[in-house]
């Protein structure tokens, strides 16, 4: 008798299975085939979706279990609750961006700026469902990059960072699918084949290396809650361009950057249990994500049409590079060139779209920095 | 639950935000530019 009790003891946690672990355990498949099939973003896709199955089983060990600490939940106390991950991809994602071709033409900087009303707008939106703090934390879906909404959500202590997290990730990998429409409806087909020749600029390895503390100091002098933020980006851009530390700055670039971002999905998914996930709630901010990526792409593309009633003709902008302002970098930046030679074969507009596409890396993570001053 | 007099916070913060970002960056625009003119190589 002991013996089958034994033996049917080994099959118990069957029992506690329930109908939402299954969902995740779908969810986490649908990541995985996004990441393997479709090739969406599968550095991070990939560990979310199989952490999410991990998770989602029942008494997981890989998560805390009453007094016996799982490692994703350890990994979670380590490095997601104190921001430290995301701060250190910055440092990464700061050494691979080249802002060369951005402070050549600074000017271009200004669209980054504008295609974060998709933010500021869903903000609004967000604060008739949610309290202020996960509106907030909601919003920043919209600064179409992943630590900044980590970090935020994380400040914010949101209740939602899983479903935050899946969202900004998920839409960044679906820019190619979500920018096209919102981009088409906003112009005409005589404003996408404005043809914006790309005249080569000068600058010089000091301003290079001057633009990343500029840039700190300013984001810390107006955005204080941020200044980790930016300033680990910067600082990953200096490594790169002080032309003294290339190996810390390939080392960041790639070792680095690689292996936060594994520790990040993994992490991530953590917080992706059905006792969190599997709510309503989550399709609303999923759908709160989509109006975020849409009216950044709006705000950008009307900021350039409304800069060309002041330009005189022959120097108007073609209005799509506005949509790359959103910091999904560096997708955003093809797709309107892609837009633009799928109009005019001859319509290179890369040069542009890549710099506003830079520009708004920047301008993302100070718009994340001015929600939190703002909830001060 | 709906919270409709959200609109009276989020409202602001949405105008404070739009125009706080496009100060800061129109600032960045012309400290660069200024940082372009004095390292111009001649």
């Amino acid at each position: 008798m002991n013996f089958w009790n034994t033996f049917a003891a080994l099959f118990s946690n069957f029992g506690a299975l329930t109908w939402q672990m299954v969902v995740m355990w779908g969810i986490g498949a649908l990541l995985i085939y996004l990441a393997i099939v479709k090739k969406m973003e599968p550095s991070l896709l990939l560990p979310m979706g199989f952490g999410a199955i991990l998770v989602n089983l029942p008494a997981s060990g890989a998560i805390t279990q009453g007094d016996t600490v799982g490692p994703i939940s350890a990994l979670f106390e380590a490095g997601m609750s104190n921001e430290l991950f995301p701060l250190l991809l910055f440092i990464g994602i700061g050494a691979m961006i080249d802002f060369g071709p951005l402070l050549e033409k600074p000017w271009l900087m200004l669209f980054g700026a504008a295609a974060q009303f998709g933010i500021f707008f869903t903000l609004f939106l967000a604060g008739f469902f949610f309290d202020m703090k996960d509106a907030a934390s909601i919003a920043v879906i919209g600064a179409a990059d992943g630590p900044t909404a980590i970090f935020v959500a994380n400040t914010l202590k949101s209740q939602y960072l899983g479903a935050i997290m899946v969202a900004a990730y998920s839409y960044m990998a679906l820019v190619p699918i979500v920018q096209p429409p919102v981009i088409r409806l906003l112009t005409t087909q005589k404003e996408r084949r404005i043809r914006m020749p790309y005249e080569k600029g000068n600058v010089t390895q000091l301003t290079k290396i001057l633009f990343p503390v500029v840039v700190t100091v300013v984001a810390g002098l107006v955005a204080p809650a941020s200044v980790a933020l930016v300033g680990f980006l910067m600082f990953g851009n200096l490594l790169r361009e002080c032309g003294v530390l290339n190996s810390l700055s390939e080392t960041a670039q790639n070792v680095l950057a690689n292996l936060i971002t594994l520790l990040l999905g993994l992490t991530v998914a953590g917080q992706m249990t059905a006792d969190k996930f599997v709510r309503p709630d989550t399709l609303l901010i999923m759908a709160l994500g989509l109006v975020a990526f849409i009216f950044d792409t709006a705000g950008g593309v009307l900021f350039a049409k409304l800069l060309n009633l002041f330009l005189p003709e022959g120097k108007k902008l073609n209005p799509m590079i506005g949509a790359a302002g959103i910091s999904a970098f560096p997708m955003s930046g093809r797709v309107v060139n892609k837009m633009g030679l799928a109009e005019d074969n001859q319509n290179f507009l890369l040069m542009y779209s890549i710099s506003v596409n830079v520009s708004g890396q920047i301008a993302s993570v100070l718009a994340g920095g001015l929600i939190l001053s703002l909830m001060a | 639950m709906l919270h409709l007099s959200s609109w009276m916070t989020t409202l602001p913060m949405m105008l404070i935000g739009m125009t706080g970002i496009l100060l800061v960056i129109g600032f960045l625009v012309l400290v660069v530019m200024a940082l372009n003119c004095l390292t111009r190589r001649k």
